[in-house]
């Protein structure tokens, strides 16, 4: 069995839970991201000095404001426009890189705790490992023998009290489940530790919550900006009456914006997961010193993945605002 | 078995046509720059977003892979 110590996958794993709110290991890293982001601003902020050679901490801030701020400029070429764009495209630039390359620290992915979730646990078990999720069906498989098994009995005894023990039955399952995906792992690897743990960090932008929601914002955002420079006649590129062809033309367009949502999502959440899946792999095949060129690069892939989405998003942000004058 | 062989079919098809097409991109773009080297940064620029979206094909191949491996 060559993946009993690979721990990959697929989706974020709960970890601790606040009241009703389950808290994701991937929800923690971009916390953590967000914090540090605004934490850095606030200092850079305190400390800004008013001289012709800033120093220090104002100096990187400056640089990266300002090539951010010339890069927005060359597509735009409005400065209004500019202004209006740069902080949000600025702060999707700034959150995708650091959530992709704190995926990279040693630690995130490293470290491993027991989640402290209570209803949960089915759910984690299911997306840990494959040997896991097998020993869940397997175990469920039983599970499911034995309370067929159960019935018959139940009804060749008494018939009203069916309907009491399937109850009882559909009340008992996730619990039965639950210890049985317990016992298994620990008693099939006891020497390599629980398998029920989660790791505590997890890229932020490795969960595909994270990269769908980043889309959903940057695409709404390009609806919101062509309303507001193009007020109603935006929508004419949707809705367009004129001609049959025109018709269906909106409604490609109206499908492609649908697309770009998924798109958005899936380009980053892909790169980012796939480096994720490609270092473990290589870790775990060949040790020490060899993942070192693939960690250089992940760090370029996600600097590029930053830089890609942060471009689109203004691409097709600036596109919007622009109107269909260029299509005639 | 089959899951493995359908693993490696998705993932083996699918990086072809964006292997195809981030070669013509590559290629054209240094054309482009050996035409005309003041651009470089202009055409650099354009041809990694290309790139990018050439890249996402595969990346939605890889995704399906990963789903059918892990899930």
């Amino acid at each position: 069995m060559a993946a009993t110590s690979l721990h990959i996958s697929l989706s974020a794993e709960p970890v601790l839970q606040l009241g009703g709110l389950i808290l994701t290991n991937s929800m923690i890293t971009s916390v953590i991201v967000s914090v540090l982001l605004i934490v850095f601003a606030v200092i850079v902020n305190l400390s800004l000095t008013q001289t012709s050679k800033p120093t220090g901490l104002q100096n990187l801030a400056e640089w990266m404001i300002e090539s951010l701020y010339s890069l927005v400029h060359s597509i735009t070429g409005d400065l209004k426009k500019t202004s209006l764009f740069f902080p949000l495209i600025a702060t999707f630039f700034l959150f995708i890189l650091f959530n992709n390359w704190i995926g990279l620290l040693p630690g995130v992915g490293s470290i491993s705790v027991t989640p402290r979730v209570a209803h949960a646990e089915t759910a984690t078990t299911e997306h840990t490992t494959t040997e896991a999720a097998e020993s869940l069906t397997h175990s469920e498989s039983t599970l499911v023998e034995s309370t067929d098994h159960d019935t018959v009995v139940t009804d060749q005894g008494t018939g009203e009290h069916t309907a009491v023990t399937m109850d009882d039955e559909h009340t008992d399952t996730p619990l039965a489940t639950n210890t049985e995906t317990h016992e298994t792992p620990a008693a099939e690897h006891a020497e390599t530790g629980h398998s029920s743990t989660v790791h505590l960090f997890r890229a932020g932008t490795a969960d595909l919550n994270t990269t769908i929601a980043l889309g959903l914002i940057s695409v709404v955002l390009t609806q919101y900006f062509g309303f507001k420079f193009l007020s109603l006649g935006y929508f004419s590129k949707f809705f367009n009456f004129s001609s049959p062809i025109m018709f269906f033309v909106g409604l490609l367009e109206l499908i492609s914006e649908v697309g770009k949502i998924l798109s958005f999502g899936f380009r980053l959440f892909g790169n980012v997961f796939a480096g994720e899946v490609l270092l473990a792999v290589i870790t775990y095949l060949a040790g020490v010193a060899v993942p070192i060129p693939f960690y250089g690069l992940e760090v370029f892939v996600g600097f590029i993945q930053a830089l890609v989405f942060a471009m689109l998003s203004l691409v097709f942000i600036n596109m919007a605002t622009l109107g269909h004058g260029e299509e005639h | 078995m089959s899951d493995a062989f359908a693993i490696a079919l998705v993932m083996g098809v699918g990086s072809v046509g964006p292997a195809i097409a981030i070669g013509m991109l590559v290629s054209k773009g240094l054309e482009a720059i050996g035409r005309n080297p003041e651009a470089a940064s202009k055409i650099q620029t354009n041809m990694v977003l290309g790139m990018a979206f050439a890249e996402a094909i595969a990346i939605y191949a890889l995704v399906v892979a990963l789903i059918l491996k892990f899930v």
